[in-house]
């Protein structure tokens, strides 16, 4: 029994859809964290990679450098020390790039909240994060949960219209109009 | 290690100040003064009757500034013959420093970079003292009593 | 996407100015250079950043950098209740939480004077649960040791057998990790019924693959041509260096603090102490270490199997036994200092407590632990060596950055 796309194509065929959903599909269905496990919850990203969660069916592969790596997967406690490397490792990472905030600590500081005085409350105070992710540390089930909501982020994202290009030609009409 | 043994050891240096025994702590305690403390450490590395020869923890404790002090502890663990001794020091609170033990044993290295780094108790003589868990430009020493984090760091708040 | 939330500000020469280098370019010679190996790496042991000075190819220094996940353990020490630290215990030695939790209980019950009277069910179930996730530990060290080496195979075997521990683990705390089990004065929960028949269904399940496991890795030619004379840790150096646990073992000095202090029920369960004989050439090289190790997991489950024994029989359990029982209300030890030491996977844990006598919160509460002297020992040992050596050296001494940092 021939699968859903032999049957379609065997006589040659065209398939009609958006550019959008192509692109974002082709993005969400191979997306590389980079391995960036800090504490605890690395060791749970590293179970969610292993046979028995398996993270490489949804396409993740783990890549060891941010510059081929999609999403950062920030897995533990951020200190004040370490914030300066994960500023610097994001901005090396290419576009588009995402960043899962894994886990209790990144989230909002964790158990160490209240007289940790060397630990980020929170990683989004350092990079900007799409996902959350709760839990001390979150089940694999929870962070694989993560992804899916990710994926289902860049489902929905467009790039056929880029936000940031439109604003940029809405002031310079409006510079021209004002005669600068 | 009973105070008969010890005193017997330490028997032969001449010491600057009177050694007090702490019989609450476990394993039991030795109080030094700052002078002692190289003299007394020598000897219960190198004497073959009570062989001294791991360090297993140097712990800083504040005592607060209403009582002026800082201590020093240190547990010394003898492997070939079992004993067990701590060796505590009383410093001021200001300006605290003592001598270090890093050229006897050498886990005191890092061991009294951290307590340098987490109190501010100078260690003369150390090899390489500067901060070991703190980022290097951080202000202030950690666990003090009166210690209060500074507002912003690389403008991110410190506090919640 | 949250960015009025950013408050990290860039500057130029941040990175410098928070750790600065020890080595400087001005002094090395023409044909040296300095390599940073930094906080992110693939090796999997944490955020540990090491400066190596390099002549080509050979490392002549080696200058590791650390406290990247300072999580100011000692600070909660002193601002919470003793029984309230114990989750901040677990996350010390994250792989394996139960022993850090153990020792912490131990010492208190110390304290209080209550630890002779802690039911011997307790005790037996303590060290179950300890050798379990001692075993847990063992099956990441070398697994992960073998993937640093490139062998990705025994890394997905040994976890795959690992998640077997951590579900019977969560059956009996109800977490996969860091557990919150072992409490001061008992336990939070008794074994669940069952729990003892699951838990030699396992043993018998698992001692037909540590044979597999050593064929596969610990006696393949290309582990042991990457391992064997590498990293030579001599015995006076490792003593004099503090260094403890599966590492001195491996140097040759059978010394472990389950038979030397004989502390909770150990003195009564039979096992042995496996120590490194230089088997694949020198004593004390990154094999031995790698091979005490998993010696020791064949150890535990000899532990286990005498423990479940017990536990199904002397000591089984009964309707009215209650593992909270001797959980004190408050906890206020005498004015004392305390030093209590035990062996986790990695070497000795020790705990040091100041008690003033008035209060429940501990006045100084700070732990040693080994992983941090441990990691002290790696300059001397790396100097002379092969890059891809140093990375067999670290692999080997089995670091957990929790601990080093706390």
């Amino acid at each position: 029994m021939k699968g859903l796309l032999d049957q379609k194509f065997e006589n040659g065929g065209v398939m009609v859809t958006r550019l959008e959903d192509l692109l974002n599909w082709a993005r969400l269905s191979s997306m590389f964290p980079m391995t960036f496990g800090i504490a605890c919850c690395a060791i749970e990203f590293m179970s969610t990679g292993t046979t028995v969660y398996d993270m490489d069916r949804f396409g993740m592969a783990p890549r060891a450098t941010p510059r081929q790596a999609d999403v950062m997967i920030v897995a533990g406690t951020v200190t004040f020390k370490m914030a300066d490397r994960i500023k610097r490792l994001y901005e090396q990472m290419a576009e588009p790039r995402y960043v899962i905030s894994m886990g209790s600590c990144s989230n909002c500081g964790g158990p160490y909240w209240q007289h940790g005085y060397h630990v980020v409350k929170g990683v989004d105070r350092i990079v900007p994060v799409d996902v959350y992710v709760p839990g001390c540390p979150p089940r694999p089930e929870a962070l694989i949960g993560g992804f899916l909501k990710l994926q289902e982020k860049i489902r929905g994202e467009s790039l056929v219209a880029p936000k940031a290009v439109e604003q940029l030609l809405q002031q310079t009409t409006l510079a021209e109009k004002q005669g600068v | 290690m009973t105070f008969e043994n010890f005193n017997r050891l330490i028997a032969g240096i001449s010491l600057q100040h009177e050694v007090k025994f702490d019989l609450n702590a476990r394993p039991n305690a030795v109080l030094l003064s700052p002078d002692d403390l190289i003299p007394v450490c020598e000897t219960l590395y190198r004497n073959p009757a009570t062989y001294f020869d791991m360090l297993s923890c140097i712990t800083g404790i504040d005592n607060g500034p209403a009582a002026g002090t800082m201590e020093v502890a240190y547990n010394l663990y003898s492997i070939p013959f079992d004993l067990h001794l701590m060796i505590k020091v009383i410093l001021p609170r200001e300006a605290a420093a003592v001598e270090s033990v890093s050229h006897i044993w050498k886990s005191a290295d890092w061991l009294e970079r951290e307590v340098f780094d987490m109190y501010g108790i100078h260690f003369k003589n150390h090899p390489d003292l500067r901060r070991i868990l703190m980022p290097a430009d951080w202000e202030g020493h950690p666990l003090r009593k009166d210690y209060k984090h500074q507002e912003y760091y690389r403008d991110i708040k410190v506090e919640y | 996407m949250p960015t009025d939330q950013i408050q990290y500000r860039y500057q130029p020469g941040n990175l410098t100015r928070s750790e600065p280098n020890k080595l400087r370019p001005e002094n090395l010679r023409a044909e040296e250079m300095i390599i940073n190996l930094g906080p992110q790496h693939p090796s999997t042991h944490g955020v540990l950043r090491l400066e190596v000075l390099m002549d080509g190819e050979i490392v002549h220094e080696v200058v590791p950098h650390i406290g990247y996940l300072h999580r100011c353990f000692e600070k909660h020490g002193e601002n919470l209740p003793y029984n309230q630290v114990i989750p901040f215990v677990d996350r010390l030695d994250y792989v394996a939480a139960m022993n850090n939790e153990h020792v912490y209980a131990m010492g208190v019950e110390r304290m209080l004077g209550i630890e002779e009277q802690i039911p011997k069910r307790v005790e037996y179930v303590r060290v179950l649960v300890a050798e379990l996730n001692r075993i847990a530990s063992h099956f990441i060290a070398i697994g992960t040791y073998g993937m640093d080496i490139g062998a990705f195979t025994p890394f997905f075997w040994l976890m795959r057998d690992r998640e077997h521990i951590l579900r019977l683990l969560e059956w009996a705390s109800g977490s996969r990790l860091l557990y919150n089990y072992i409490w001061i004065g008992g336990l939070f929960y008794d074994l669940p019924v069952g729990f003892e028949d699951r838990c030699r269904e396992f043993v018998r399940y698992i001692k037909p693959k540590l044979p597999e496991l050593e064929t596969i890795l610990i006696d393949n030619t290309i582990f042991v041509d990457r391992t064997a004379k590498v990293g030579v840790l001599p015995l006076d150096l490792a003593i004099n260096s503090g260094v403890t646990g599966p590492i001195l073992r491996a140097s040759g000095l059978r010394y472990d603090l389950r038979r030397v202090d004989g502390y909770s029920v150990y003195p009564e369960i039979d096992f042995d102490i496996p120590v490194g004989e230089g088997r694949m050439g020198a004593v004390g090289d990154c094999w031995d270490r790698t091979f005490v190790r998993y010696q020791e997991i064949h150890e535990s489950l000899r532990i286990i199997e005498q423990c479940l024994d017990k536990l199904t029989g002397e000591h089984i359990r009964t309707r009215d036994f209650d593992p909270q029982a001797l959980v004190p209300k408050k906890i206020r030890p005498k004015a004392q200092d305390l030093y209590v030491r035990g062996e986790i996977p990695k070497g000795e844990l020790g705990f040091f407590f100041r008690a003033d006598g008035k209060s429940d919160i501990p006045f100084r509460c700070k732990c040693r632990s080994c992983s941090f002297v441990n990691l002290s020992v790696l300059p001397e040992i790396a100097k002379g060596i092969l890059l891809a050596d140093l990375i067999a050296i670290i692999g080997s001494i089995d670091v957990v950055m929790g601990e080093v940092d706390r």
